[in-house]
C-alpha cells in the first residue's frame, strides 16, 4: 500500500510555487469552464485540490501496481507475433488502471475529454510514473504527442484523435529511421498523396520507434519528392485502425525493457497530414522533441528518485564491522549526493515546466483573442526561459541520474552487480536516457547558444537578487561568485572565435551553467521548504564549486593550439 | 466454463442489474501501533486511520464488472456509521458507483451482527427493486464474516459465499467461482441473491480523476431510524445481544521443532497425527 506521491513530501512542495497562481489562471482562462463541466475547478483553491487529489491517485497506481509489476515486465518484456508488438502482462494490468483512473490526455482540454492540467502536474506524474518503472513510463507519457495534434491539427483531426487518447489510446512519434537518427533532416520514408483516393500513403522503414504498435502515430515523412533537406519533410497521423504498418522486430535492449522498440514497414500506409506540408521536421518535431525532452528529464528524475530509495534502505540495513554502512562517511556521502543532484534536477525540471505551462497557455490565449503587448511580451520572456532551460534539464537531469544509479550499485557492493535487486534493473534503465529524444551532446549543441550569447549568465544574475534564508546567504555568495569564474572562461572560449574550439568546450560551459541555474533554483527551493531541501542545498553547491573548479581550470589551460589532438581518434 | 464476463462464447444476454454493494468504513488495522487499543481492550478508533473494508473493495471491484458487462445497470453502496463515513459513499462514486446512502443515527450505534444486518436489511427494502446484493466476505475490525450472511437471511434472499469471481448473470441466474478450503468451485443461483465476497478476489480499481474531481464535495443522502421506518428495539445496543466479556492480546509462539524421518512408518504416524 505505497503512494509514491505522499511518501514524498517534495513533490507537493512544487505545486506551492508563487508562478502557480498564473499558471491555473491562464489554464483556465479564468475558470470560465467551472459550469459547464463538473469537474472543473471553481476557483485556484479548487484548481490546486484537484491537482493535489489526482497526483494522489497516481501515486496509488504507481505503489500499488506499476512499481511491484516493474521487475516481472522487465524480466517478461514484450514480444512480437503476427507484425504486432504485445506488451508484458504487467504493462497491460498498469495502462488498464490508468485508464480506468481516466489518466490519459491529463493535459487536453476537457472539451476532448482530457483533465486541463498543467505541465507541471503532468510531470509530477511522469516523475513518480518512472520511479515505478522508467520503462511504462514511455508508454504512458507518449500521450503528450497528442499536444502536436492539439498545436497544429485541424479541428476535425483533435476531435477525432485526441479524444481518443483521452479515452486511453496510445501514441507513439514515428521519427528515426536506419540511416536517420540525430540528423533527422535525412528522414527517407516516402510520402505520396494519391489523387483518385484522396489521401496520402506512407512507404518505407522507421527504426527504434518506441511503443511503435500504438493505436495512433505520429509520422515523420518525406512529402516533396526530389527534396534531401528537412523542408521536404511533413508530419503525418497513422491511425492503426486503417492498417498498412507492421512490426518487422522489437529490439532487444538493455534497459526499459518493458517499452517495445520498434522496426516498422509501412506498406502503402494510409496516413492524414497533420499542418501544413514542409513543416513537419522544422517546426512539428522540433516542438514535439522539446515537450518529450521535458518528459525524459522526469524519467530522469523519477529513477534517481528510486536509485536514492534503494540506496538508502540498503545502507541502512547492510551491516558491516559491527554497524549499518550508512554510517560510513564514503558510502552516506554516496547516499547524500544521490538526493542533492536529485533533488537539484527537480528544480529545474519543475522550474521549466513552469515556463512552458505560461508560454505554451499564453500561445493558445492567442488563438482565441489577440495578446496585449504585456501578454506578448510575458510570452516571449518565458518562452525563451523554456526553451534554453530544456536541454539543460534533458541533458544534464540524465546525466547526473547515470551518475546516480552508479552509485546506488556502488552503495549495495557485490549485491548490487546480481538481478536479485533492483539497483541493478535501474541502472541499465537510466543509461537511455542520456542517449534517446537527442544525444546529451546534441542537449549541448542546443544549449551553447545561451551560454555564448551571455542569456545564461543573465539568467544566474536575475536569479541572484533572488530573496533567501539568512542561513543561506553564505550559499548564494558563493554561487554569486562562480558566475564570475563561469563568464570569464565563456569569454575565453567566446575570443577565440573558433568554432571548433567551441564545441569542444561546450559541454563544460553548458554543464557549469546548469549547475549554477540548479543551485539557485535549489536555494529557493530551501527557503520556501527549508526542512525540505537546505540539506541538499548545502551539499549540491558544494560539489557544483569543484565541478566549476575543474572545468574553469581545463578551459582555462587548454588553448586551440591542442585541438590536433582531438579531431581525430 | 468461461472465465470473465460477457465471454461466454454465445452472445451475452444483457440485463439492467439494481446491484447494491454493502461496505463499512474500517480502522486501517495495517497501522497497529501502541496507543491503538485502549486500556479496556477497546479500539482506540482516533489513533488509526480509517479506510474501506478491503473486502467491501472488492465486492464493488466485481459491481463494478458487473456494471460494464451489463451497461444500465446501476451500483448503489449503502454504509452504517458517523457522519465521516459518508467519505466510503464518496470513494465508491469516485470509482464508479452511482449513488448510496449513508445510514446513520445514534440509534444504530453499539451495533453487533444481528442489529446490523437488520438496519442494512430493513435499509435494502427501502430501497425498491434489487438483484443483487455485494459485501465482503467480513470486516478487518470485526472479523465475524456474519453480515452478509444475516442480511440474506433477512430479506429471505439465496446467499453465496466466498465468491472469488462473478462469472456470468444470464437470464435472472448468476454463475460465481467460489474459493473453498481445498480448492474453488463454480456455483449458480437465481436472482435476487446476496453475494459474500472473499478476500482472493480481484482489487478494486484505481480512483477515477474526473470523477473524484466531480463528487468530491457530493451531499450524500443520510437515513434515520425513522428515515428506515425501523424498529428501535432491533437496533444498535439494544438489539444486539452480543457482551464483549473481554479482550485479551494472544501472542502465538511457534512449539519446538520437531525432526521427522522419511520411512513410511514415521510418515504414518505423522498423518495420523495430524489427522
Amino acid at each position: 500500500m505505497a503512494n509514491f506521491y505522499t511518501d514524498s513530501p517534495e513533490l507537493k512542495h512544487y505545486l506551492s510555487h508563487p508562478l502557480m497562481k498564473r499558471i491555473v489562471e491562464l489554464r483556465e482562462r479564468d475558470f470560465e469552464e467551472k459550469d459547464q463541466y463538473a469537474y472543473a475547478p471553481q476557483d485556484l483553491e479548487d484548481a490546486m485540490d484537484n491537482y493535489d487529489k489526482v497526483l494522489e491517485i497516481i501515486g496509488e497506481i504507481c505503489g500499488d501496481i506499476i512499481a511491484p509489476n516493474a521487475e516481472g515486465v522487465d524480466h517478461e518484456g514484450p514480444t512480437c507475433a503476427d507484425g504486432h508488438a504485445y506488451y508484458a502482462s504487467g504493462t497491460e494490468q498498469n495502462l488498464d488502471a490508468l485508464r480506468k483512473a481516466g489518466l490519459m490526455g491529463m493535459s487536453m482540454p476537457r472539451r476532448f475529454g482530457g483533465l486541463n492540467f498543467p505541465s507541471v502536474t503532468f510531470m509530477i506524474a511522469a516523475d513518480m510514473v518512472s520511479r515505478a518503472d522508467a520503462g511504462f513510463e514511455n508508454l504512458w507519457a507518449l500521450q503528450d504527442c497528442a499536444e502536436t495534434i492539439y498545436e497544429f491539427g485541424s479541428e476535425e483531426q483533435k476531435q477525432h484523435y485526441i479524444s481518443r487518447v483521452c479515452n486511453g489510446e496510445t501514441m507513439s512519434m514515428d521519427l528515426t529511421e536506419p540511416d536517420a537518427g540525430s540528423d533527422l533532416q535525412s528522414a527517407q520514408l516516402k510520402a505520396t498523396y494519391s489523387e483518385a483516393d484522396g489521401c496520402w500513403y506512407l512507404n518505407g522503414v522507421k527504426r527504434f520507434i518506441t511503443n511503435g504498435d500504438s493505436d495512433i502515430h505520429l509520422v515523420l515523412a518525406r512529402s516533396e519528392e526530389g527534396t534531401k533537406d528537412g523542408r521536404g519533410l511533413s508530419m503525418f497521423i497513422y491511425d492503426k485502425r486503417s492498417g498498412g504498418v507492421t512490426v518487422r522486430r522489437i529490439e532487444g535492449k538493455m534497459g526499459i525493457k518493458g517499452s517495445p522498440t520498434c522496426e516498422l514497414v509501412y506498406n502503402n500506409a494510409k496516413a492524414e497530414l497533420c499542418g501544413e506540408r514542409r513543416l513537419g521536421l522544422i517546426k512539428y518535431v522540433m516542438a514535439l522533441m522539446n515537450g518529450a525532452r521535458l518528459g525524459i528529464a522526469a524519467q530522469a528524475v523519477g529513477i534517481s528518485q528510486a536509485a536514492y530509495e534503494e540506496a538508502l534502505a540498503y545502507a541502512r540495513s547492510r551491516r558491516q564491522f559491527g554497524k549499518p554502512i550508512i554510517e560510513m562517511a564514503p558510502v552516506a556521502e554516496m547516499v547524500v549526493n544521490i538526493k542533492a543532484k536529485l533533488d537539484a534536477v527537480r528544480a529545474i525540471l519543475y522550474q521549466t515546466s513552469r515556463y512552458v505551462d505560461i508560454y505554451k497557455a499564453l500561445e493558445d490565449i492567442s488563438k482565441e483573442r489577440k495578446l496585449t503587448l504585456e501578454e506578448r511580451k510575458e510570452q516571449k520572456y518565458y518562452a525563451k526561459l523554456a526553451d534554453s532551460f530544456t536541454p539543460l534539464s534533458k541533458g544534464l537531469g540524465s546525466e547526473l541520474c547515470n551518475q546516480n544509479v552508479y552509485d546506488c550499485v556502488q552503495v549495495h557492493g557485490g549485491s548490487g552487480y546480481m538481478k536479485d535487486y533492483a539497483c541493478e534493473r535501474l541502472y541499465r534503465d537510466a543509461r537511455v536516457t542520456s542517449i534517446y529524444e537527442g544525444t546529451t551532446q546534441m542537449q549541448v549543441v542546443a544549449a551553447i547558444r545561451y551560454a555564448t550569447s551571455g542569456f545564461y549568465a543573465s539568467v544566474m544574475r536575475e536569479f541572484a537578487e533572488w530573496k533567501v534564508l539568512p542561513e543561506l546567504v553564505t550559499l548564494k555568495e558563493r554561487l554569486g561568485a562562480m558566475i564570475a569564474r563561469y563568464e570569464e572562461v565563456v569569454n575565453v572560449v567566446v575570443e577565440q572565435k573558433d568554432q571548433e574550439f567551441t564545441d569542444l568546450m561546450a559541454r563544460r560551459l553548458v554543464e557549469m551553467a546548469g549547475y549554477i541555474i540548479m543551485g539557485y533554483l535549489l536555494l529557493q527551493d530551501a527557503t520556501s521548504s527549508p526542512e525540505l531541501f537546505t540539506s541538499s542545498a548545502h551539499v549540491f553547491i558544494h560539489w557544483v564549486e569543484a565541478e566549476v573548479d575543474k572545468h574553469t581550470g581545463y578551459i582555462g589551460r587548454i588553448r586551440p593550439d591542442v585541438m590536433n589532438y582531438y579531431r581525430k581518434a | 466454463m468461461p472465465e470473465s464476463l460477457g465471454d461466454s462464447g454465445g452472445s451475452p444476454i444483457t440485463m439492467n442489474l439494481n446491484i447494491i454493494v454493502l461496505a463499512k468504513q474500517v480502522p486501517d488495522t495495517r497501522c497497529v501501533s501502541q496507543g491503538t487499543m485502549n486500556a479496556d481492550g477497546t479500539i482506540n478508533r482516533a489513533a488509526l486511520p480509517v479506510i474501506i473494508n478491503p473486502d467491501d473493495m472488492k465486492a464493488l471491484e466485481q459491481a463494478l464488472r458487473l456494471k460494464e458487462a451489463h451497461p444500465g445497470s446501476t451500483i448503489r453502496v449503502l454504509t452504517m456509521g458517523p457522519s465521516r463515513a459518508a467519505d466510503v459513499v464518496r470513494e465508491s462514486l469516485f470509482r464508479g458507483a452511482d449513488g448510496g446512502y449513508l445510514l446513520s443515527d445514534a440509534a444504530f450505534a453499539g451495533a453487533d451482527t444481528l442489529a446490523t444486518s437488520y438496519v442494512l436489511a430493513t435499509a435494502i427494502g427501502k430501497m425498491g427493486k434489487c438483484d443483487i446484493v455485494l459485501c465482503g466476505r467480513q470486516a478487518i475490525d470485526g472479523e465475524t464474516a456474519q453480515v452478509g450472511s444475516q442480511v440474506a437471511e433477512r430479506l429471505g434472499m439465496p446467499q453465496i459465499t466466498y465468491v472469488e469471481k462473478i462469472l456470468s448473470v444470464n437470464d435472472g441466474q448468476i454463475t460465481v467461482k467460489r474459493r473453498i478450503d481445498d480448492g474453488v468451485e463454480v456455483v449458480e443461483a437465481p436472482l435476487p441473491l446476496v453475494v459474500t465476497v472473499d478476500g482472493s478476489a480481484a482489487p478494486c480499481r484505481p480512483r477515477n480523476a474526473k470523477w473524484l474531481m466531480s463528487y468530491k464535495h457530493a451531499d450524500i443522502e443520510m437515513w434515520s431510524a425513522t428515515d428506515i421506518d425501523a424498529d428501535l428495539a432491533q437496533c444498535g445496543l439494544a438489539g444486539s445481544p452480543t457482551r464483549v466479556k473481554a479482550v485479551e492480546s494472544v501472542v502465538l509462539k511457534a512449539k519446538e521443532a520437531r525432526v521427522m524421518g522419511s520411512s513410511d512408518e514415521e510418515i504414518e504416524e505423522l498423518m495420523k497425527s495430524l489427522l
